[in-house]
């Protein structure tokens, strides 16, 4: 069973989280055996940016010592066999046409997301 | 006669932040009714949905006291689903994701709910028909 | 090919990203999928008769049969007589039949 997770809504609560809970989500089912595929878009097509830096925020004495690193987390579902997706046109229409992109992430257009939900036994939007 | 099926959903927004828990219930009476085996994964906010110490209150806006308010609390959606499935033939496997519930300090959860993790969400998906994400919103 | 019910909870005036669940629709059905589409909560505002909204006139164009959930509808006082053309009512059971049929379903 092969399922493709289409994820568009970025950054909600990724700071108490200390993750995108969905990313980290993808990694948990892949670490038991799933056969996935991660698709970006919308907002969320930012995760395929490096250079995201969530660090040093705190609250009086509180210190976050582990901000989420949703690049890295990227670059790792890739290192995992995770093939990784980002939607040209959100891309574009975010002024990230020429941006370069985490190492291995794929360019697929709006007309080619239809073939890509067909091949998959499963899509899964978040 | 209606092949039984199974189903798993997987939820994820908290009880009484969204629409879409009002209509993820009425999807999940349907299957119940239909005496299907259905598993719930819920995941995030959603584990608050089985939370045992909700607890109704009056409305004064409205003028009407507890009693008569009546609030809705999804866990008595999630009991009273659990035991139309029953009663149909079916059943209803409620986990909640184990991290989220120790996170948000919702550990007690009513009876016949359940912790797991991502793992077993593949797992059941993987035993299922078919399974539909609802997701949350930012 | 595999057969869609793609579930629209969203408004469509709410943002621009608003048309991405009937552009899917409409790429699938022209790549030849059965697609319905079904809108729920506040997708249902794009089957009022006389909305701007372009929803319902794109998906009929390219062969979507469009749904708005019974309850929804009601729930915003839109009746039968204030239906957009193209638009039938369906019983959120609807979700449960394609499940059960082995259909993708895709929520947004």
């Amino acid at each position: 069973m092969k399922a493709l997770q289409i994820i568009e809504t970025a950054y909600r609560a990724t700071i108490e989280e200390q993750d995108d809970t969905v990313v980290w989500f993808t990694h948990a089912m892949r670490g038991a055996g799933a056969e996935l595929a991660v698709v970006l878009r919308a907002g969320a097509v930012n995760y395929a940016l490096p250079g995201q830096d969530a660090s040093g925020l705190a609250f009086g004495d509180w210190r976050q010592t582990q901000p989420p690193r949703i690049a890295g987390d990227v670059a790792a579902l890739l290192g995992r066999g995770v093939p990784v997706y980002v939607v040209t046109e959100d891309l574009r229409i975010r002024g990230l046409a020429e941006a370069p992109l985490v190492d291995g992430v794929k360019c697929i257009s709006d007309e080619q997301l239809p073939k890509l939900v067909e091949e998959y036994d499963h899509v899964w939007s978040w | 006669m209606r092949e039984r099926k199974t189903l798993t959903f997987l939820l994820m927004d908290p009880p009484y932040e969204s629409a879409r828990t009002t209509t993820a219930f009425r999807v999940l009476q349907v299957a119940a009714q239909r005496g299907y085996d259905i598993k719930v994964f819920a995941y995030e906010g959603a584990v608050a949905l089985s939370f045992a110490q909700q607890t109704a209150h009056a409305n004064a806006v409205h003028g009407r006291d507890a009693e008569t308010e009546h609030h809705p609390l999804p866990k008595d959606w999630i009991a009273a689903l659990m035991r139309d499935a029953t009663a149909n033939g079916g059943r209803i496997d409620w986990v909640n994701c184990g991290l989220c519930v120790d996170e948000r300090g919702v550990g007690a959860a009513i009876e016949g709910v359940r912790r797991g993790s991502p793992a077993d969400f593949w797992k059941l998906a993987t035993d299922s028909d078919n399974t539909l994400v609802i997701p949350t919103r930012g | 090919m595999a057969s869609y019910l793609l579930i629209e909870s969203r408004d469509p005036f709410e943002s621009k990203d608003a048309s991405y669940l009937s552009d899917l629709a409409v790429r699938l059905a022209k790549a030849g999928s059965s697609v319905s589409v079904l809108l729920v909560q506040n997708g249902v505002f794009a089957a009022r008769r006389g909305t701007h909204a372009e929803t319902v006139r794109r998906l009929a164009a390219a062969g979507v049969d469009v749904f708005a959930d019974d309850f929804s509808l009601r729930e915003r006082a839109i009746t039968a007589t204030s239906l957009a053309d193209g638009v039938k009512t369906a019983a959120i059971g609807s979700v449960i039949d394609h499940l059960a049929a082995g259909h993708k379903v895709l929520w947004h």
